[in-house]
């Protein structure tokens, strides 16, 4: 039979899925045990027991010298920027990414210039953003918002020009205005499509946050790890990295159950396309 | 008196032409079918009606007045594919037109105005047969049922005119038979005029009251396109078929059956599975 024929049985399946995260902790393991049977002060590899003791100490006992509980205050600056950041770039994407895919004047003024803008690497411009706009909350939320919102943009004008024209103009013998078509047709169909786009955006967000604030920040979750770095404390790293990890993933899995659960047409619709 | 009036309209593009010298006047009430070859420019005319394009020459009158540039609400329209709105029940879809005519902003209707809208739309889907699929999603739904829906969701604001391109060309023979004995019934029962265009001759003679071919009379490579197509038959199908009136003289039913009302009859080809 051939291979991409075999398919493996739903149980079997399953227990594929975890191999690779059980190997993988399990090669972490083994050399953390040889490095620390060698040398018991090495910081490299630290043994699961000194990492539990980092996640306590961050978590659940106050900072001795702010008295905070780091890991959530951490987490809670860290989450309050990037989900402010998504907001605005996806307000900012669905009003242009609308305004262009649908009205040829604007594709015409603004198609080739948000082209342009979504290459200029995001990274470079901090600089620029912290001297303008200082080191606080303002300069890092702008990051993720520029280097996001123009992709979601371009991707929200390609998905708006990807409606059949068929579509269009029945709305028109409908009897639809320009606004009434946005708002009966277009955004309804395209707000499953922006979680789509959204989920993509994930990723590069997530990269901007921790860049922003690895350089100038008091706070989060990226802040830390950069800055504990200086005393190669990789029992608080590694636990920080895993958290930021099921973070992401977490905000994965919520926008693909918001997805299924608030547009039930979305599955069928897309697979008869 | 005719609802539309098309005066010697030429479409070019370019070099090309596509249709030349079309004149036609369309009667009230009267269900109209283009048949043709493929390119034949059937499609680009029933475009021109639609104001998805605009003729190169000619004039298009509609109830005496020149059509609007852009699509409008008098000119309802079933297209093969991509009809109806996937994020809308059956339901929503037949509503739409009428939320969007009562609803200026929001395109919307909420409470009393919504639940005579929702009863008005009911009874278009139970005159398709869509009575049972109210609160599905087009996805759920057959290519038939589908197509039952479109014309539904066209009916529900009262167009002037019908426009359907292939509507029924993507179905199943025996679905397509049904379907056509539904178009019948509802072309009888409400005051429609239809533009059908179709490249199933049995299809044009089953429904129609007048069949227009279209054809180059010229079509040699070494034109380079210079001539277009233009109306080479109009033919008045016959036994007439008057609105209204379904058991006429000559509409036969099956040889020896009795007479039933808008039914299928013999000769609906598409029952058989034949294609023209």
């Amino acid at each position: 039979m051939r291979l991409i024929n075999r398919r493996p049985e739903a149980g079997f399946g399953r227990l594929l899925m975890i191999v690779p995260f059980v190997l993988v902790v399990l090669t972490y393991l083994i050399a953390s045990a040889a490095r620390l049977a060698e040398n018991p002060a090495d910081k490299l590899l630290p043994s699961p027991a000194s990492m539990m003791a980092a996640v306590t100490r961050m978590a659940f006992e106050a900072d001795k010298r702010t008295g905070d509980f780091l890991l959530w205050v951490d987490t809670s600056a860290s989450l309050g920027r990037i989900l402010a950041a998504l907001a605005i770039a996806t307000a900012i994407s669905l009003v242009l990414g609308i305004a262009i895919g649908l009205l040829p004047y604007l594709r015409s003024l603004a198609g080739g210039f948000v082209a342009v803008i979504s290459v200029v690497p995001p990274l470079a411009l901090l600089p620029i953003l912290f001297i303008v706009l200082g080191l606080g909350e303002t300069s890092k939320i702008a990051l993720i918002v520029i280097g996001i919102a123009p992709f979601m943009t371009r991707d929200l004008a390609l998905r708006v020009s990807e409606l059949p024209p068929q579509q269009i103009i029945k709305a028109q013998t409908l009897g639809a205005s320009s606004w009434q078509l946005v708002l009966r047709v277009v955004l309804p169909q395209l707000l499953p499509r922006l979680i789509d786009g959204l989920r993509l955006s994930l990723g590069p967000a997530w990269l901007f946050l921790i860049a922003a604030e690895a350089i100038a920040s008091e706070s989060g979750l990226g802040f830390r790890i950069f800055l504990v770095r200086r005393y190669l404390a990789m029992d608080v790293i590694i636990p920080y990295v895993i958290w930021i990890t099921l973070l992401a993933f977490l905000m994965d899995r919520l926008l693909v159950l918001l997805q299924a659960r608030a547009f039930p047409w979305f599955a069928g619709a897309r697979a008869t396309a | 008196m005719s609802v539309l009036s098309i005066a010697d309209v030429w479409k070019e593009y370019g070099e090309h032409v596509v249709l030349e010298g079309i004149s036609l006047e369309i009667a009230e009430r009267s269900f109209v079918a283009l048949v043709g070859p493929s390119g034949c420019g059937k499609s680009t005319f029933l475009k021109m009606l639609l104001s998805e394009e605009r003729p190169s020459r000619g004039s298009i009158l509609l109830d005496g007045a020149p059509l609007a540039a852009e699509p409008e609400a008098g000119r309802g329209v079933v297209f093969q594919r991509y009809s109806v709105f996937p994020h809308l029940t059956a339901l929503g879809n037949v509503m739409l037109g009428l939320e969007i005519g009562a609803s200026r902003f929001w395109g919307k209707l909420w409470g009393a105005r919504r639940r005579a809208a929702a009863e008005e739309a009911r009874a278009l889907l139970e005159a398709v047969g869509l009575a049972e699929a109210t609160d599905k999603y087009p996805a759920q739904l057959s290519g038939g049922m589908q197509q039952r829906l479109a014309l539904a969701q066209a009916l529900a604001t009262k167009p002037r005119v019908l426009l359907l391109d292939e509507p029924f060309g993507a179905l199943d023979p025996g679905i397509r038979a049904e379907i056509h004995q539904l178009m019948k019934r509802l072309w009888h029962e409400r005051p429609l005029t239809v533009v059908m265009v179709t490249h199933d001759m049995s299809e044009a003679f089953t429904l129609a009251t007048r069949v227009i071919a279209f054809e180059r009379r010229r079509n040699e490579p070494s034109d380079g396109g210079r001539y277009g197509a233009t109306i080479t038959q109009d033919i008045p199908v016959w036994p007439p078929r008057v609105a209204g009136q379904v058991t006429g003289l000559f509409e036969s039913p099956g040889r020896d059956d009795p007479a039933p009302v808008a039914g299928t009859s013999r000769d609906d080809l598409a029952l058989q599975g034949v294609r023209a």
